[in-house]
């Protein structure tokens, strides 16, 4: 690999070399193994924009059109391949774009590293042309944050941020560096960072507890599992598979825990929360015992705390201790890394089947399939429904695709429908819910991931907030595929209006331009489907096709999505209509 | 609702710039008002200690130490109640001078209160007293009709009668 020796000659250095910070920038990313970074250039941050372009042969750097689209670009590039995404932007405005994507990374446990430029050290606090305090700014959001003002700094300080980000519960770093330290020349070494005394990354595991957890996991009758991005983020797949296949858990995910298993497993049975699946909403509320791994009960997963599962013993496998006991109390704690903890818990539990139990899980199913599932596949009504555009696409990639999706009914939709036959294969803003998030986040992760098939599937609202970056899609080429299903409305608000708000539907429909005619201005191949008999043959025409490719499709104006848990309603109170 | 608690939390962390910013953000997030705050040394070279006090519940506090503890400059991070700790706060009183030889009264009352002069001039005086909120609560009331022409009180300090095992936590870091 090229890249790799690249890393070798130009990243650990055992020698000083005299050198500028804003070389001592590039020279830390590449000893830390990074290929691809996103970014928009500014006054403040031209320094290491210059080396970058002396550098560019090794380090690539893709030009967004906003920085929010390269903060998650390195957001999408971390998801697929659990490296840790890079982005860069100058100060001012340029740093403050990021936060959106910063904030999002933060509650969504993912690895990025952003760079900001500032201005010179003598002009902090004088309100200086596009001076703002990031490191204040993006104090809560981020899980460290560091201001660099001498070029001395920056080894020490891009080591210890690559740590932070990557070990333990992952999340995003933050480094603002002054202009003048990115001039200053100083005697740069690199080390890489392995430990920082007032940072546990993640807590040994006690084997008292997963004895514990063992014994009630054998003794019980309806065991439950609930698995979230701890899994996907521990790397515990594998391990995973083999404790709900030895015991014979029905083994139900979070949104952001999709494509662990895979959709065709016989004990995944469906995502919980309040557009999940019917049975293990539903039985979340009689199981008897709840293993939550990774997962951090989320309140568009418990519905109301008041009701939720309080007849099962709680079992929750943990890497971060603030998550113990912060939601939903537990009977067993099991701190430490997912892959760990399952790896002690596998050998002390007995083979076990369960039929009765999964029995339920069938029964739920087939009502949920008859009164939901069925109609949003299968329609027999005239519009198109989101439902059966994953349907074809979930038919013509095997499941072998990665789904980006955006927020709104769309998104949950995409989570319900898409089949995923491999892990990481489902990227989208979870615990924010930041509307923009696909286009750039698809980018980075076909980037990520060359070889794979990554299918951005968009709402017509949350494509406008970042549609932008079809001009990086056109610039860089990147093959990614672009589905918006298009219902002229901001569809889950609208559904909210229509259930909560009378139908009164403020501020809701939208008015759209020619998606096509813009998606060609930017010279990307364009198709619009209305009738259902063109579905098939597009999406088959988008994926046989070369570059990128965007597909719109009109859906049914008003189809909400169900089932359905309103909001402070318990979870076994989801509504299939 | 659980019931509100005084509590007194102290944080050993790495000495750095805007970990302030940090800490405070915790408890503005969620809308919970620092009744005082104090940053100083700790008996360990380099590490700061914090000692903040906040009227929560129970709960909240254990959710909070939690969030403190996550953060990569915390090392540690504890709560205690007003049993488990020996504290004091520290209070000034600048006053006029001629009220020292004038009211009788002034003098018992800075005998009685254990308060000390720091320095005295012709236009005023310094007093200082230290103890508990109640102690230094009385001491403002007595002297208040006499007339105070400045009042400053720090916030708490605090340490606890159990054993806090930073130092052993650090050197088994160092050692690793």
């Amino acid at each position: 690999m090229e890249t790799q020796t690249a890393q070798n000659q130009l990243g650990a250095t055992s020698k000083k070399e005299r050198i500028s910070g804003s070389e001592a920038v590039v020279r830390c990313l590449l000893a830390e193994g990074v290929d691809t970074l996103y970014g928009y250039p500014g006054g403040a941050i031209m320094p290491v924009y210059d080396e970058l372009y002396k550098y560019q042969d090794k380090l690539h750097h893709v030009l967004t059109r906003h920085e929010q689209g390269a903060a998650h670009a390195a957001q999408g590039y971390a998801r697929i391949s659990g490296k840790v995404g890079v982005a860069m932007a100058t100060s001012g405005p340029g740093a403050t774009n990021l936060i959106t994507g910063i904030a999002d990374a933060q509650i969504d446990s993912t690895p990025i590293v952003c760079i900001t430029g500032q201005v010179g050290s003598h002009l902090l606090g004088s309100d200086a042309f596009q001076e703002t305090d990031i490191v204040g700014i993006s104090t809560p959001v981020t899980k460290w944050n560091h201001q660099i003002t001498r070029a001395s700094e920056i080894p020490e300080v891009f080591a210890k941020a690559f740590y932070i980000a990557k070990s333990g519960r992952p999340g995003p770093v933050l480094i603002d560096i002054t202009k003048d330290a990115q001039f200053e020349e100083f005697d740069f070494e690199y080390k890489k960072c392995t430990g920082i005394r007032s940072y546990t990354p993640a807590p040994k595991t006690d084997p008292s507890t997963v004895e514990k957890a063992a014994e009630l996991i054998n003794s019980a009758k309806k065991p439950l599992l609930v698995w979230g991005q701890g899994i996907i983020l521990g790397e515990a797949e594998t391990e995973l598979k083999a404790v709900v296949e030895k015991a014979g858990i029905p083994a139900a995910w979070t949104i952001l825990g999709a494509s662990a298993l895979p959709s065709s497993h016989p004990l995944n049975v469906g995502m919980v929360g309040m557009h999940g699946n019917y049975a293990p909403n539903k039985l979340t509320n009689e199981c008897d015992v709840l293993i939550a791994v990774g997962m951090r009960f989320d309140d568009r997963v418990t519905g109301n705390l008041a009701t939720y599962a309080k007849q099962a013993k709680i079992i929750h496998f943990e890497i971060d201790p603030a998550e113990v006991d912060k939601n939903v109390k537990t009977d067993v704690a099991v701190l430490g890394n997912a892959k760990e903890s399952l790896q002690l818990l596998l050998p002390l539990l007995n083979k076990n089947s369960h039929e009765a139990w999964h029995q339920q899980f069938k029964d739920l199913y087939t009502i949920e399939f008859e009164k939901v599932i069925n109609n949003d596949l299968n329609p027999s009504k005239e519009g198109m429904t989101m439902g059966e555009v994953l349907k074809q696409i979930n038919a013509q990639t095997q499941g072998e695709a990665a789904i980006v999706s955006d927020v709104g009914q769309h998104q949950m939709i995409a989570c319900r429908y898409a089949q995923f036959n491999q892990t990481k294969s489902n990227i989208t803003s979870g615990g924010l819910g930041t509307m923009g998030f696909a286009l750039p986040a698809a980018i980075g992760a076909k980037m990520a991931a060359p070889q794979r098939e990554v299918i951005a599937i968009i709402g017509d609202g949350g494509y406008q907030m970042t549609i932008q970056e079809l001009g990086t899609i056109f610039q860089t080429k990147v093959p990614i595929k672009i589905v918006v299903l298009n219902n002229n409305f901001l569809g889950m608000v609208r559904q909210w209006q229509q259930l909560f708000f009378d139908k009164r539907y403020a501020s809701t429909e939208l008015i759209n331009p020619d998606f096509v005619q813009i998606a060609k201005g930017y010279y990307i191949d364009a198709k619009k489907v209305t009738q259902r008999e063109d579905l098939e043959g597009s999406i088959k025409e988008m994926l046989q096709h070369e570059g990128p490719y965007f597909l719109e499709v009109i859906v049914e104006k008003e189809d909400n999505v169900f089932p359905m848990i309103p909001t402070g309603a318990s979870v076994s109170d989801i509504r299939l209509s | 609702m659980e019931e509100k608690k005084l509590f007194t939390v102290s944080i050993y962390t790495e000495n750095n710039v805007g970990l302030l910013n940090r800490i405070s953000a915790i408890f503005q997030r969620r809308k919970i008002n620092i009744e005082s705050i104090n940053s100083s040394v700790s008996e360990i070279d380099h590490v700061s200690r914090w000692t903040i006090v906040v009227e929560i519940s129970e709960e909240q506090m254990r959710k909070i130490i939690g969030q403190i503890e996550k953060q990569v400059e915390v090392i540690k991070a504890f709560y205690h109640t007003d049993d488990e700790t020996i504290y004091q706060e520290s209070c000034l009183f600048k006053i006029k001078s001629e009220l020292l030889f004038e009211e009788r009264q002034i003098q018992n009352i800075i005998k009685e209160s254990n308060a000390r002069i720091v320095t005295v001039n012709r236009d005023f005086f310094v007093l200082e007293k230290s103890g508990r909120k109640s102690e230094v609560e009385l001491l403002y009331r007595e002297l208040k009709p006499f007339g105070i022409m400045q009042f400053v009180r720090s916030g708490r300090i605090a340490v606890t009668k159990d054993e806090m095992k930073i130092t052993k936590m650090l050197e088994a870091f160092a050692s690793a």
